[in-house]
Order: C-alpha cells, then sequence, then structure tokens
C-alpha cells in the first residue's frame, strides 16, 4: 500500500523528473551521489519515492540508495523551508562568537538548528566550515555566503528577506 | 586609456561585499565617462582588507581596502585609477606588509591573475612545467618530486614521490590521479583559494602527475560547500580542454588525460583519502582498511595517486625549478613552503606562505599581528579539528611536521586558529569529541563508540561530577581511540581533548598538578 509521505508538497512527486536526472546520469563511473546531488536541487530533498526509481535506474537495492541518502548531510529526507538559513558551527567562527550569534538567529528565525519553522519560512541547519575562516563569523542565506557576520548584519538581511516575500 | 581595476571573485571576499563593490566601480566608471576594464581576480589572501581592490598603475598595482560599496565614489573622487591618495589606500598590493613578509611559490599567481584566464595563467609562468615534465619523461618526474621532499599536505605529511613511484611501478590497464578538494579543516582555506583563484596550476600539476604515473583520467573531488570552487575549476577544465591542455594526446604522444569534478555532499570523514574513493564510486563515504593503499589499488580497485589541492598545486613549481630549490627552502626533513591559514581570534587572517620551521610567533604575532579583540592570546589550534589546542607559552614553537610532533601535536593542512581568553577549553574539548561523533563514518568502533562515550564523559566533567575519575576514563577512552581507529578522525580526535586537559586543567576542575598525574 502506497501511504502519503506526511511532507510530501501538495504538487506531489513527480518520478519522471527522477527518471529524466537518472537517464542522465547513470552511464557515469560512481554515478549516484550526482543523481542525488540533481534531486536534492530539484526537488529541495531527496523525496522517499525517489529512492526506488534510482535504485532500479542503477541496479542496486533500496537499501544501498538509502544508506547512502542517509550518510550525507546533504541529502535532506524532508523537504526545507522556503528560505534555508546555515551557519558555521565550526572552531574558527566559535573563536569570533559564533554560539552567541547562532542563538539570535535560531530566536529571530523561529527554529533552533536542525529544524524548520512552524511557518515553513526558514530551516536553520549547522555546517563545519565553509572555508570562510578568514572573516569569521561565517553563515549563508539561500546559498549566498556572508563573512564577518553579525546579529545586526543578519537581521539586515533577514530583513531583506521578510520584505520581499 | 582603459585602466585595469582588479576585484576579488573569491568567495570570502564577495562574503564581505565584493560583487556590491564591483558593481559600484562599473556605474561610478560609467557615470564619469570613464574607461576601466574590470578584471575578477581571486583573493590574494589579506583578508583583513578585502574586499581589496587594485588599480594598474605604471608605478605598480596599488591597493585599496577593505573597500565598501559605499566608499567608491570617494574613491573615484581620490583617482583610485592613478593610484591616488585616500584614507584606505595601502600601497602598492606586493609591499603590504602582510603579503611582502611571505615566500609565496604554490601560491604566487593566486590573487594576481584572472583565474579563469588562460592566457593571463600563460603571461605569469603557467603551463611552462609541463612541457618540461614531459621531455623529461615518467623516471625523471618522480625523481624530482623524491628528492624535493615535498610532503602530502593535506595533513599526514607523507612523502609525495613514494606515492608517484608506487603508482607508477604499479602495471594497470587504467590508472587514476585524485585531487582531494574535500578541504574539511576548520580554519583552512588554501584550497579553496587555490581553486578560486589558480585553477590552472591545479590542472597543469594533475597532468604532470598524469604523465609520470600513467594515468588517463583524474577526478577533482570538492566538498559542497565550495560552489564557486566547483563553477571555477569547471570553467578551467573546459577552456584547459579547449587550449589542447587536457584531452586527446594532452600528456605525450597517444597519452590522452581527462579530467572531472565530483562534488561531496557534507561529510567531514569524505576528506580521508579511502572515504573520498568511497564517495567517487558512489557509496557511502565508508574508510577503507588499508593496506591496500590507493596507489596499488585504489579508485574502482586501479593503481590511484591521490593527492590534496596544495600538494599538487606545489609540483610545478619543483618541476621549473628544480628539486634542489625547493628542497633548500624549509627544515631538513620538512621541505619547501607551506600555505598556512590564519584564522579565528586574529587581527590579521588569511593565508601565510612561509618556509617550513617559521614559528607560531612569526606567524601569529608578527604577520597576524595577535588577537583580533584586543585580548591576550589564550590558545591557539593547529592542524584542523583534529589538531591539538596549545597555550600562548608555545608562541616560540616552529612550525614544521617534527617540531609539531615534538609539542604533542600535527601540522596538519596548516590551519592556524587563535582564541582569546574569553575561550572555555573543557567547552572546546567536548565540541571535539561532538564532531567526532557527528562524522564519524560508523565503520570502527573506537571512533564511533569512542565519540559518543567522549562527549557523556566530559559532560559529567563539566558538571564536576566526579571529574577525576572521570578525567581517567576520558584518558583511557582516548587511548582506545588513538590506538585502534581505522582513520585519523577517531585516531586523532583525542588529540585536541586531551591538549586541552593537559594545558588547560583550570577550565575541567583540575589544578595543573592533577592534571600532570592523569
Amino acid at each position: 500500500m502506497q501511504t502519503k509521505h506526511p511532507s510530501t508538497p501538495p504538487d506531489g512527486f513527480d518520478p519522471v523528473a527522477v527518471d529524466q536526472i537518472v537517464g542522465a546520469h547513470r552511464d557515469l563511473p560512481g554515478a549516484l551521489l550526482p543523481i542525488l546531488h540533481e534531486i536534492n536541487r530539484h526537488f529541495g530533498y531527496i523525496p522517499h519515492q525517489a529512492v526506488a526509481v534510482i535504485a532500479a535506474g542503477l541496479n542496486l537495492s533500496r537499501a544501498e540508495v538509502h544508506g547512502v541518502v542517509s550518510f550525507y548531510h546533504d541529502f535532506r529526507s524532508v523537504p526545507p523551508g522556503r528560505h534555508v538559513i546555515r551557519i558555521c558551527r565550526a572552531e574558527s567562527c566559535q573563536a569570533m562568537g559564533s554560539s552567541a550569534l547562532e542563538d539570535h538567529m535560531a530566536r529571530a528565525i523561529g527554529a533552533a538548528v536542525g529544524q524548520t519553522s512552524a511557518d515553513a519560512e526558514f530551516s536553520f541547519e549547522a555546517v563545519y566550515c565553509f572555508g570562510n575562516c578568514a572573516c569569521s563569523p561565517a553563515l549563508e542565506i539561500d546559498g549566498e555566503l556572508q563573512g564577518r557576520a553579525t546579529a545586526r548584519t543578519f537581521d539586515a538581511a533577514l530583513a531583506l528577506l521578510r520584505k520581499e516575500t | 586609456m582603459s585602466v585595469e581595476l582588479f576585484i576579488p571573485r573569491d568567495s570570502g571576499a564577495v562574503s564581505v561585499g565584493a560583487e556590491a563593490v564591483a558593481r559600484a566601480i562599473a556605474q561610478q566608471a560609467e557615470r564619469r565617462n570613464l574607461e576601466v576594464q574590470i578584471v575578477r581576480n581571486g583573493s590574494r589572501g589579506a583578508y583583513a582588507f578585502e574586499p581589496m581592490v587594485e588599480a594598474a598603475t605604471p608605478a605598480g598595482r596599488i591597493a585599496y581596502g577593505p573597500v565598501t560599496a559605499p566608499d567608491v565614489p570617494e574613491l573615484f573622487d581620490a583617482g583610485i585609477l592613478a593610484g591616488g591618495a585616500h584614507r584606505l589606500r595601502l600601497g602598492i598590493a606586493d609591499q603590504i606588509p602582510f603579503l611582502a613578509a611571505q615566500n609565496r611559490l604554490t601560491f604566487a599567481r593566486a590573487g594576481v591573475i584572472d583565474p579563469l584566464s588562460i592566457d593571463d595563467y600563460l603571461a605569469h609562468g603557467g603551463f611552462q612545467a609541463l612541457p618540461r615534465a614531459l621531455e623529461m619523461g615518467p623516471a625523471r618526474i618522480v625523481e624530482a618530486i623524491k628528492s624535493s621532499g615535498l610532503r602530502g599536505r593535506g595533513g599526514a605529511g607523507f612523502p609525495a614521490g613514494i606515492k608517484w613511484e608506487t603508482a607508477r611501478g604499479a602495471a594497470a590497464d587504467r590508472k587514476f590521479i585524485v585531487c582531494n578538494a574535500d578541504e574539511g579543516d576548520s580554519g583552512t582555506f588554501a584550497d579553496r583559494m587555490i581553486l578560486e583563484g589558480d585553477p590552472f596550476a591545479l590542472i597543469e600539476a594533475m597532468a604532470i602527475a598524469a604523465a609520470a604515473t600513467g594515468a588517463s583520467f583524474g577526478y577533482i573531488y570538492i566538498r559542497s560547500e565550495y560552489p564557486d570552487a566547483c563553477r571555477t575549476v569547471n570553467a578551467a577544465i573546459a577552456a584547459a580542454r579547449d587550449r589542447g591542455f587536457l584531452g586527446r594526446g594532452a600528456v605525450g604522444a597517444g597519452h590522452d588525460f581527462e579530467l572531472e569534478v565530483r562534488v561531496g555532499a557534507g561529510s567531514y570523514v569524505c576528506g580521508e583519502e579511502t572515504a573520498m574513493l568511497e564517495s567517487i564510486e558512489g557509496r557511502r563515504g565508508m574508510v577503507r582498511a588499508k593496506p591496500p593503499v590507493p596507489a596499488i589499488s585504489g579508485l574502482f580497485g586501479k593503481p590511484t595517486l591521490v593527492h590534496n589541492v596544495v600538494t599538487l598545486a606545489s609540483v610545478p613549481v619543483i618541476i621549473e625549478r628544480g628539486a634542489d630549490f625547493y628542497r633548500a627552502l624549509g627544515t631538513a626533513s620538512s621541505s619547501g613552503t607551506l600555505p598556512f591559514q590564519l584564522a579565528g581570534n586574529v587581527k590579521r587572517p588569511g593565508l601565510v606562505e612561509l618556509p617550513l620551521g617559521a614559528t607560531l610567533r612569526e606567524l601569529v604575532i608578527g604577520i597576524g599581528e595577535g588577537t583580533a579583540s584586543g585580548r591576550p592570546i589564550r590558545a591557539i589550534q593547529i592542524g584542523g579539528p583534529l589538531g591539538a589546542y596549545l597555550p600562548a607559552s608555545a608562541l616560540d614553537t616552529p612550525l614544521d611536521y617534527e617540531s609539531m610532533q615534538g609539542v604533542g601535536g600535527i601540522l596538519g593542512h596548516g590551519g592556524i586558529v587563535v582564541f582569546d581568553d574569553t575561550v572555555d577549553m573543557a567547552r572546546m574539548a567536548r565540541f571535539a569529541m561532538e564532531f567526532c561523533a557527528l562524522e564519524s563514518c560508523g565503520k570502527c568502533t573506537p571512533c564511533r563508540i569512542g565519540s559518543v562515550r567522549g562527549v557523556e564523559v566530559i559532560d559529567k566533567i563539566i558538571a564536576r561530577r566526579d571529574a577525576r575519575t572521570n578525567l581517567m576514563l576520558l584518558r583511557d577512552l582516548c587511548d582506545t581511540m588513538t590506538n585502534g581507529s581505522l582513520c585519523a578522525l577517531g585516531g586523532l580526535a583525542p588529540l585536541p581533548v586531551l591538549s586541552a586537559v593537559r594545558h588547560f586543567p583550570a577550565d575541567f576542575g583540575l589544578t595543573i598538578r592533577e592534571a600532570a598525574e592523569l
């Protein structure tokens, strides 16, 4: 019996897109990661229904595909909020006050690291180093890296995001 | 006459506003009807001055920084195109003290050239080592790498020449070169700066490695946290292929060489070479037991030369200027230069390339000018999240592989993270274990279980619950992890933990004597 995943977006799962992505990469040696990246980009996460399609396409077991999906932090199993906000938690940023910044950000967006805000506007994620350690602390808003971040610069960026929506 | 203005495209510079500066400059130039040619270079690594704008004047490249978009009209008023006086003027870029104090070989071009212009690369000495290497032939290339004393810059410090010799000697129908660009260590960004600032140097180095070992295909495994680096390297590969530096017969008659970028997926342990190979093959990044070493049986079971970005990027200089030249730099057993990366609470952070053997003081105080907060230095972590924490009293330690071992640390990938006196070292020790637990691949028990137990034990110590007994337990646990783990993640995670206990016992509720007894 097919049960609907609680977080499946209203527009539903598009198996054709997955098929196309698998088809475009299947001849690549070690195709699974490139395929998962592409699906993660397309859907914002890896829909659980995609696992069987990928497994069939690559002649792998579903367990093998699931194992890879669950191993890597980048591959989400549920859809993220409309905006994805990431903060670096590694040592260099800690030395420049990232913990206090993280607390401030969590309050501002209404989600702790690892959570999505109740209104599904913001997902807050931790990253262990953006390689921007010479401009610590670093954070990222929808893929845009910000260095020498402060509560003030974050609030300004957040206000811009909220204005756009 | 058109004047060249350099504005970095480096992701660090962009993270502090370089795009807005570039837009403002284009706008001002148009408004004032001035002919300006904007070049998007990499970063020179003087991040305290980023975004750093340079104007090419007859006197040299005059730098200004840190520039913000609102400064731009004022800079044009001051005559930036002619190097005019302004409060942000830093003088000739090469003569900025932070840069003038360095010995740039591997990073000679980073921040100087347009990273995506082959012509610029050629004009700055690029693609001279490859033809030279092809003339030398495999045996002499390997000999040059061996006698240069180059050691792996990714962290392990393994002699590069031995890997080259092994890969060359392995008989197989296919061989691979894999560049490890999964620069996960906190406090490090040298790989990123090469990928974004001088990608052709890496391509040239990999082609030389292919010529020496007989490999026909190479992968560059870049972490997903570096999207700009992925874009830049992909564009550089396409450009190199267009000009015949990659592809058919690129590394000798009948010897093709192709390159492909593979993107990581947020796993720290995939920076471990065998986990990386698993990841490229499309599996969970689980560490493989060695032997066999990758140079014998690596990617897809074929002989594979695996090197970090900086190790590879050091190769063209060695071929071009000779092993003796390279060997003369540094110390007897740590030859050459190392691009150190100064980060954390430091006034002048950035990339500092110096011969191995420079002291921590020269770097952190001399070039870094102490803490950014102005408070006293308390701890310095060297070599990434698995490196030891040293106290300020260790500032005179020379930074080379052996000396770092002598003080119970590692040099790692050359990352140096400075903390001021507000740091709580028990918390940092806990973080080291927590990070290990989060990133453990799970293959070996000491790392998988040990790191989780480590967090629990440190929590008890922090709560002052039976601190002495629990510290003894922590020590035992660290012994098991050090000696029983399959790779450096579990094997080295005890380093930051135990060094924190040893050097900062008060943070764990211990006296110095008690810490020494443990």
